[in-house]
C-alpha cells in the first residue's frame, strides 16, 4: 500500500492554533559532552517564550537548571509537583539560585525533555513567571514534574543560561518567541 | 536570526465513532510534533500511542496522577505501546509533545498532558520509545476496545531554526 500524507479515513478540517504566531528564534544543537547553553540577545518583539529541550543525560542524577540575564543571586523561587514512579512528592524553594532548583533528573544515556513556558518577558513592570513540564525514563526508572517559578525582577528578559552539574550530551535546545 | 512562523497543522482528524487514529507519512520536516486530542470517548480509557507500527515491548513511561482526592505515580517498564492520556465519555483533552522525532541517533521520548475534567482526573506521562528510527507514523488506540466519539485531533509541526 503506498503511504497516504496525512491520515486514514477521516475528514480533514479545521486547526487548532492561529498561524502566524508562533516563531522559531534559535536553535542550539549538542553533539557531545556540554554543561551549559546560553541564548542571548533575545528580541523583545514577542509577547511570550517556549524552550523546547530534548537532550541525553551524560551522568545519573544529574539536573538542568535555568537563569535569566546572567543573573546568579537568591533571586528566584519554585514549586513543584513531581513522580518518581512510585510515589508523588510536592515543594517548593524561596531565595533560590535557579529557575525551577533542579528540573529534570537526567538518566545516563536516556533521552530527558524540558518545555519551558516563560510569560511576558519584556515587562518592566513586573516580576517574571515561568511553568515547566519535563520528565525522562529509563525504561526501570524515571521522573516527571511540573513546575511554577517566579524571577524577582522587572528586567526585560534578553539572555536564558542552561546549564548543569554534570553533562547532558546529543540533543536539541530550541527557543521559540509566541504572539 | 529568527525564522519564519511555524507550529503547522500536518493533519486533523474529525473523529465520530472511529476506534484508532493514524497520522501516517508524517514528513521528517520539523523539529518537533505536538498531539492535541479533544473530545468524548466510549468510557473512561488509557489511550495507547505507538510509533511506526511497533507493537514490540519497546515502550516505558513514568507517570504522575490525580484523580480529584489522591495523587500517585507509577512506572512501566517494556510495555507495547506508549500513553496518549485518558479519554472519558464526557469531554477529554490529552496534549503529547514528541520531541526530536526525526533525529536518528537517540531513542525518543514524548511528553503527555491530561485533562478529563468530568471525571476529574488530571495526569502527565514521560514515554520513551527505545528506536532511534524516524517517527513516521503516530497511531492511537483506546485500550479497552472503545471508541473516539465527538472531537477533533490535530497533528502539529513545530521547525526549529
Amino acid at each position: 500500500m503506498s503511504p497516504i500524507l496525512g491520515i486514514y479515513a477521516s475528514q480533514i478540517s479545521g486547526h487548532l492554533a492561529a498561524p502566524g504566531s508562533y516563531y522559531s528564534i534559535a536553535t542550539q544543537t549538542v553533539s557531545g559532552a556540554t554543561s551549559s547553553v546560553t541564548f542571548s540577545s533575545i528580541p523583545s518583539t514577542y509577547t511570550h517564550l517556549q524552550l523546547r529541550i530534548t537532550a541525553l543525560g551524560g551522568q545519573n542524577g544529574n539536573s538542568l537548571s535555568v537563569q535569566f540575564n546572567g543573573d546568579t543571586g537568591t533571586s528566584y523561587s519554585y514549586h513543584y509537583v513531581t513522580g518518581n514512579g512510585s510515589s508523588v512528592s510536592a515543594g517548593g524553594y524561596a531565595g533560590g539560585t535557579s529557575l525551577f532548583g533542579d528540573a529534570v533528573g537526567w538518566r545516563n544515556g536516556y533521552p530527558a525533555a524540558l518545555i519551558v513556558d516563560i510569560f511576558d518577558y519584556t515587562n518592566t513592570n513586573k516580576n517574571k513567571t515561568a511553568r515547566a513540564l519535563n520528565g525522562t525514563d529509563a525504561n526501570g526508572s524515571g521522573e516527571i514534574a511540573l513546575n511554577s517559578s517566579a524571577w524577582y525582577s522587572t528586567s526585560a528578559i534578553n539572555a536564558i543560561r542552561l546549564y548543569s552539574g554534570g553533562t547532558f550530551n546529543t540533543g536539541t535546545f530550541a527557543l521559540y518567541g509566541v504572539n | 536570526m529568527t525564522a519564519g512562523s511555524t507550529y503547522t497543522p500536518i493533519a486533523t482528524y474529525t473523529f465520530s465513532g472511529q476506534s484508532s487514529l493514524t497520522f501516517s507519512s508524517i514528513p521528517n520536516t520539523y523539529t518537533d510534533l505536538i498531539l492535541i486530542i479533544s473530545g468524548s470517548g466510549a468510557g473512561v480509557e488509557t489511550m495507547q500511542l505507538r510509533f511506526n507500527g511497533d507493537s514490540g515491548s519497546n515502550y516505558s513511561y513514568t507517570r504522575i496522577l490525580g484523580t480529584g482526592s489522591s495523587a500517585s505515580s507509577s512506572q512501566s517498564s517494556n510495555q507495547t505501546a506508549a500513553i496518549a492520556g485518558f479519554m472519558d465519555n464526557t469531554q477529554f483533552v490529552d496534549i503529547v509533545q514528541i520531541m526530536n522525532y526525526s533525529n536518528t541517533t537517540s531513542y525518543k521520548i514524548a511528553l503527555t498532558r491530561m485533562n478529563v475534567p468530568s471525571s476529574g482526573y488530571v495526569g502527565a506521562w514521560v514515554n520513551l520509545w527505545r528506536n532511534t528510527s524516524a517517527i513516521n507514523t503516530v497511531y492511537i488506540l483506546p485500550d479497552s476496545g472503545g471508541t473516539f466519539n465527538n472531537g477533533k485531533a490535530t497533528l502539529y509541526g513545530i521547525a526549529s531554526a
